[in-house]
């Protein structure tokens, strides 16, 4: 691990503008992504400013109806909070199908929509990789993908997002709320806060130079049945190869969020009309642009089997 | 024994004794230059350090560390606390499993300075061997282990599953999220899953939980 400079931010704005004015300085939340990262020098901040104190670990009901969870409220509480259980299971279900007990206890509902890729090739500072080193070249195209993405990439990255709970938020059309250094606040939805890769792969998100996020808002319920089927090569504690996060109406109709086969949480307006015809019309509109590898075309039929399957689930429940 | 980390036990003493002696006589035996060679770390002096307290096992420590010092680290090399231990130092094995204000985590993942006024409990906290926990004691009765090397991240990791269940923390196996869940064999298969035991002692772990959680496990 390199060398780096430790503060624990007293507010929001003051941990804005010491990250904002130090080009080597990150955020600093649970640490379970970063500090692992760390170790293996893919991250080399100079300087890492800890937001733990900032008081953002409440999750309060929003005017509109909704919940505004705090950026540093646990995957634990998260997923154990009685009204997200009751009104967004999707989020729950969701949470829980990741990572183990003990790091749901630490990782933070912010830096989980934060985690970096698990493309074995960016954990592997021998090989180039354009998100990790700009321009460097794409060890996975060519390589060995079979865990990576199918659509949304480029000729420069074919990672995929590893996060399950940003599915679910995806799902539920959750904002991403913000601070400055300036103290000016935006709320980004989740639609566009994750980037596709295009020639800028290492360019993850929608935020800007120390902007911290201070909350995830999602919208009133809606109701209808949640469902979060995850596919992955051991029953519990590892990533999806592929998942689906479903919300689905009693009149048929529903939502749809893909998990596992793109850069973001992949959800199409389009593909979720054509849910009342069933699986496969809503993974040919899914996947009309794919662009598997010989090792990941497989995800093609195990997403809309997948999805077959949870839809044959909420019908019979 | 009362974990004392000014003063290691002198089975510590007598194993870190014996490791440094033999590598003092593989440096002599074979490179002269290797052993004269100095460190050059403190020589520099420009290493970021951050002071922190900590409480483990119910007795305080102030120390001042490396800033890149994880809490691991930090029990097993600063306060000599062994019995935590290091297996992959990526979150993805639950051997360094320590609990921290009430809940567990993964102490390779976590720097010091993130603990800061923190209450931490290792295996040596839980109990030791003339006073046993009762996880630990079920863990001996049922042989949940072979090597022994996951075994405190496993037992620390146990107890709190068990806490978790009866705080009501929900889990992947459960059918219906908004329910509290039960106590079984699913549920704590799925609950210890961060903690790999490369011996496969899973079955027998799962007896010794079974018998602190005062049942006898699901009809197979």
């Amino acid at each position: 691990m390199r060398a780096f400079t430790y503060e624990r931010a007293k507010d929001p704005v003051a941990a804005a503008r010491a990250v904002a004015a130090n080009p080597g300085a990150r955020f600093l939340a649970g640490g379970t992504n970063l500090v692992d990262l760390m170790k293996i020098q893919v991250e080399t901040p100079t300087h890492l400013v800890d937001v733990q104190d900032l008081g953002f670990d409440k999750i309060e009901a929003t005017p509109e109806g909704g919940l505004r969870i705090g950026a540093l409220v646990s995957n634990t509480a998260l997923a154990a909070d009685e009204r997200i259980r009751r009104d967004y299971g999707l989020v729950t279900r969701a949470t829980v199908a990741g990572a183990s007990g003990q790091l749901r206890n630490k990782a933070t509902t912010a830096g989980n929509l934060l985690q970096r890729t698990r493309c074995p090739y960016f954990y592997d500072t021998n090989l180039p990789c354009n998100k990790r080193r700009p321009g460097s070249g794409c060890s996975a195209i060519g390589g060995y993908s079979r865990q990576l993405a199918v659509v949304g990439t480029s000729d420069a990255c074919i990672a995929t997002h590893p996060s399950d709970m940003a599915i679910a938020m995806r799902a539920l059309d959750a904002v991403v709320e913000t601070v400055n250094a300036e103290g000016q606040t935006r709320a980004i939805p989740i639609a566009d806060f994750h980037r596709l890769p295009g020639d800028t792969p290492h360019i993850e998100t929608a935020l800007a130079t120390g902007e911290l996020i201070t909350a995830v808002t999602l919208p009133k319920p809606i109701g209808g049945t949640h469902v979060y089927e995850k596919v992955r090569d051991r029953s519990s504690y590892a990533f999806a190869v592929v998942s689906v996060a479903a919300v689905i109406q009693p009149d048929g109709s529903g939502r749809v969020a893909v998990g596992g086969v793109a850069p973001k949480p992949w959800r199409m307006a389009e593909a979720e009309a054509a849910l009342p015809q069933g699986a496969k019309a809503v993974t040919t509109r899914l996947f009309a642009e794919a662009r598997p590898t010989e090792h990941n075309r497989f995800k093609l039929a195990l997403v809309e089997r997948t999805l077959a399957g949870v839809l044959h689930e909420t019908r019979t429940a | 024994m009362t974990p004392n980390p000014e003063t290691p036990s002198p089975w510590a003493m007598s194993r870190r004794g014996v490791m440094a002696s033999s590598a003092a006589t593989a440096a002599v035996a074979s490179t002269p230059i290797a052993a004269a060679a100095p460190r050059t770390d403190a020589a520099k002096g420009s290493v970021p350090t951050a002071s922190t307290k900590l409480t483990v096992n119910g007795k305080q420590h102030s120390l001042t560390l490396d800033t890149r010092t994880t809490l691991l680290d930090t029990l097993r090399e600063h306060l000599h606390l062994t019995g935590t231990k290091k297996g992959c130092d990526h979150g993805q094995c639950g051997a360094c499993t320590v609990i921290v204000n009430g809940e567990r985590i993964n102490s390779c993942l976590s720097l010091a300075v993130q603990h800061d006024g923190d209450e931490v409990t290792t295996i040596e906290g839980l109990g030791m061997p003339d006073h046993l926990h009762p996880m630990q004691a079920a863990f001996v009765k049922h042989d949940g282990f072979q090597c022994g090397y996951c075994t405190p991240g496993q037992i620390c990791s146990a107890v709190s599953v068990l806490e978790e269940i009866k705080r009501g923390i929900p889990s992947h196996v459960q059918g219906d999220v908004a329910a509290q869940p039960a106590i079984s064999d699913a549920e704590i298969r799925e609950r210890m899953s961060g903690n790999i035991c490369r011996c496969g002692a899973y079955a027998n772990i799962l007896e010794a939980i079974n018998e602190v959680a005062g049942r006898s496990g699901d009809k197979a």
